[in-house]
Order: C-alpha cells, then structure tokens, then sequence
C-alpha cells in the first residue's frame, strides 16, 4: 500500500477512534461498588492489609495465574528464537576474544555494583515477603530480585555472570516457581473441591504471615518473574556475546 | 478536571498507532507498541481514581476509609510486567528477521520464504 | 485532582509524542527508559505504589536493557556481513 495511502486510512481510523471513545468515556459513571466492598472486606475477613495482593492472590487467583503463565510462555517463546541454529556455532565471549581491547570497567563502577549488590537482593526479598502487610508482593518483588544478576555483569564480565547464574539454576527455578502456583491451587481442590482455595491458617492482620496461603504463592511468584527476567537477560547476553554465525 | 485521564489515553493510543503505521525500523516499532499499552494504564487508572482518596493499604489507615479502586490496580499490576516479556519476544523475532533477510525496514521485509 | 497530578498526565502525553517522533534506535532506548520512569511517577501521584514499584524496575531498566542488547546483536550481524 503507497504511505500516502495508509496515511489516511490511518487519519480516518484515528478519527473514529477518538470520536466513539471520546463519546463514551463522557458518559463514563464509574460505579465502584466491587471495589468499595473489597476495601471494605479484605481486612477482616483475609487479614490482609494490602488490598491490591488480595485481589491479585486472592479473590481473582485465578486470573494471575493465567497472567503469570502467560510470562513463562514468553520466556519459553524467547528461549526457542534465540536457541542454536544448526549452521551457528559458539565461541569464547566477545569481551574476552583476542585481539579485540574492550576495556575493564572502571574502579567506581566496580565498587559501587558489588557493594550495591546485597542490599538490592535484601531489598527484593523484604518486598516479596511483605507483600501482604504493606505495598509489595511477588511481582514487585521479583523483578526487583532480577536486577541483581546484571549488577554482577555490570561489574565483571560474562564469564562472571554465568559462573554465578547458571542457566539450570535459573530455569529451574524459575520452574518451581511457575509450577508451584498451580500445585498450591491443586491442593486446595484437593482438600474441599475447590481450585485455590484458603487452606492455612490466616492469621492477623498486619503480620508477615498473614493471609494464609497468599504468603506462599508471594514466594513461588516472587521466584518465578525473578527467574524469568534473569533467564531473559542470559539468552540476550549469550545471542550478543557467544554466538557465531557462519562467515 | 476529571477528562484529562481520557483524553490522554486516547491522544496516546492515537500517537502510537502513527508511529506503528509510519515506522521504518522494526525496534522503533515495537516501542511505538509499547507506549500503546501504556494508554490503557492511564485509561485504566483514570477509571479508578476517586478524588480525595488514599491508597489501598490499609496498614496504617482502618479499613473503612475511603480509598482508591484496588481491582484496577491488579489488572495493571500484572500488565506491566507481562508487557515487557512480550516486548523482549517481538525483539528476539525482530532479531531473527535480520539475520535472516538483512532488512530492517518493515515495509521491506516481503513475503516469507520457508 | 490537584497541579501535580494534571502536570504529570500533560508531560506523560508530550514525552509519548517525543518517544513516537525518535527515530535513532540508539536514543530511543534513553527516551523510553526516561518515559517509563515518567509513568512510574504518574502511578505513584495516582495512589498506586504496587504498580509503582514494578513500573519503575522494568520501565527504566529491563525495556531498554533488551532493547540495546538486540541492537547490538543487529550491529553485529551487520558488521560481520
């Protein structure tokens, strides 16, 4: 199609849009009575105090579930991309090979990635566990968790990194953490036929462990984002940094 | 005030789909397709937001006081992190397409050879 | 809704025109990672720290993270062409 052609298809069809969604949110009421009675609900009858982790874990389980599993296909979509063609071959990586002066990085950066590296990795677990009590959980948590392995390849080299996150530590886990939501679920059906059912003990408000089971699917979740993004970053680095193509 | 949300979701929606349309780098692209996700966060958001109200942690506030609408904040939640693996797959393919024809341009790329 | 929070929506819809009219991979991987710190902050004036907080790990780290790694792949192969 010649662009000046898509051009204006593409004014008419922007046109439209605005006019029919302009129209329609002018006569937008929001209602808000579901969610007046979850703020209403959550704390006494959850014991959580965090409303956002109870919907996302809790009240709509099912739907995160989904969602998280939609992440692990597209990690997965990824890892089968970037895999291996048969006529590419592996060599040593690209900031290691001869003849080619890249330069190490420098002093401060060092420090500062490898003194930063504790507290970021404190830091994602304190959110990841406290997802129940204040502003966190699983998701926060993981991604924060995720950081933590490219300070490392900030500061040293690929060879660092991959010596410290191997490839099967970080799929596995990211797979325990992918199937252990589901197993969490199976065993609510299990107990009183219903698929991610509450079955610990609640607790109080305000605790870490409160909330019951939700404290649990905060850590299989926190793992697996944390394993998927760090899965992410290996299979870039490793396209960029180890592959060859054929000359 | 309360438009404001609405009408920046959609001259957002409207900017990314001229970039979409009138791209001709495949990574500039799939950017242009992420600043269209993130119209629905702000149209999402805009629905949501009494005026006033506090936000849904009810740590050091009871519960009972008027707070901000919490299911949309889960939708959103679980969008955003969603939206960046799906961004990181649409790069690994724009990565294969390259190596595969050497173009970049999509309006280049042409018919798929098996 | 006060100042702050209609200034942050009109800067949110300039930066997103700026983002779309960036055309240079390479500085497009800076104004989206400034963009996503943008709409982390939208999300903190809107009373939603949850969303906060993941937007602005991923927005400003992981997207342009991946978005040079592919670029530099891309390099590569054209170098060696």
């Amino acid at each position: 199609m010649k662009p000046a052609a898509r051009l204006t298809l593409f004014g008419v069809a922007a046109a439209t849009f605005a006019a029919v969604v302009g129209g329609a949110a002018a006569e937008i009421r929001p209602n808000g009575w579901y969610a007046d009675f979850v703020n209403r609900v959550t704390v006494p009858e959850r014991q959580i105090t965090d409303a956002v982790t109870a919907v996302n874990f809790d009240i709509r389980g099912f739907d995160t579930l989904g969602e998280e599993f939609i992440m692990f296909a597209s990690v997965l979509g990824v890892a089968l991309l970037l895999r291996r063609q048969r006529d590419e071959w592996n060599g040593p990586p690209l900031d290691r090979a001869r003849g080619r002066g890249v330069p190490a990085p420098s002093d401060a950066i060092r420090i500062l990635t490898v003194a930063l590296v504790g507290p970021v990795v404190l830091f994602g677990i304190y959110v990841v566990v406290h997802g129940q009590a204040t502003p966190g959980g699983g998701f926060q948590g993981g991604v924060v968790l995720a950081t933590a392995p490219l300070l490392i390849y900030l500061a040293g080299e690929y060879g660092s990194l991959v010596r410290l996150a191997p490839r099967w530590l970080v799929e596995s886990a990211e797979a325990i953490g992918a199937g252990g939501y589901a197993v969490i679920g199976a065993i609510g059906m299990l107990r009183s036929e219903r698929f991610l059912e509450n079955w610990l003990p609640l607790g109080k408000a305000g605790d870490v462990f409160s909330g019951g089971t939700v404290a649990l699917i905060d850590l299989t979740v926190g793992l697996e984002v944390a394993g998927g993004f760090i899965v992410l970053l290996l299979l870039f680095l490793e396209e960029t940094l180890v592959r060859r193509d054929p000359a | 005030m309360s438009w404001l949300p609405y009408a920046v979701a959609i001259w957002l929606f409207v900017v990314g789909l001229y970039g979409i349309v009138t791209s001709r780098h495949l990574v500039h692209l799939i950017i242009c397709l992420s600043v269209l996700q993130s119209s629905t966060y702000v149209l999402l958001l805009g629905i949501g937001f009494r005026v006033g109200a506090a936000a849904p942690v009810f740590v050091d506030i009871p519960p009972g006081t008027p707070a901000v609408d919490p299911v949309v904040q889960a939708l959103m939640l679980t969008d955003v992190v969603v939206e960046v693996t799906v961004t990181a797959l649409l790069l690994a393919l724009a990565v294969q397409a390259h190596e595969r024809t050497g173009k970049l341009d999509p309006n280049q790329l042409g018919i798929m050879r098996g | 809704m006060n100042w702050l929070q209609i200034l942050i929506l009109l800067m949110v819809a300039g930066f997103g025109l700026a983002v779309v009219l960036t055309r240079d991979p390479l500085h497009l991987a800076v104004v989206a990672s400034f963009y996503g710190i943008l709409l982390g902050i939208m999300f903190f004036l809107f009373q939603a720290p949850d969303v906060a907080l993941s937007q602005i790990t991923i927005g400003a780290l992981a997207l342009p993270l991946m978005v040079l790694l592919a670029l530099a792949k891309i390099r590569r192969t054209e170098r060696s062409r």
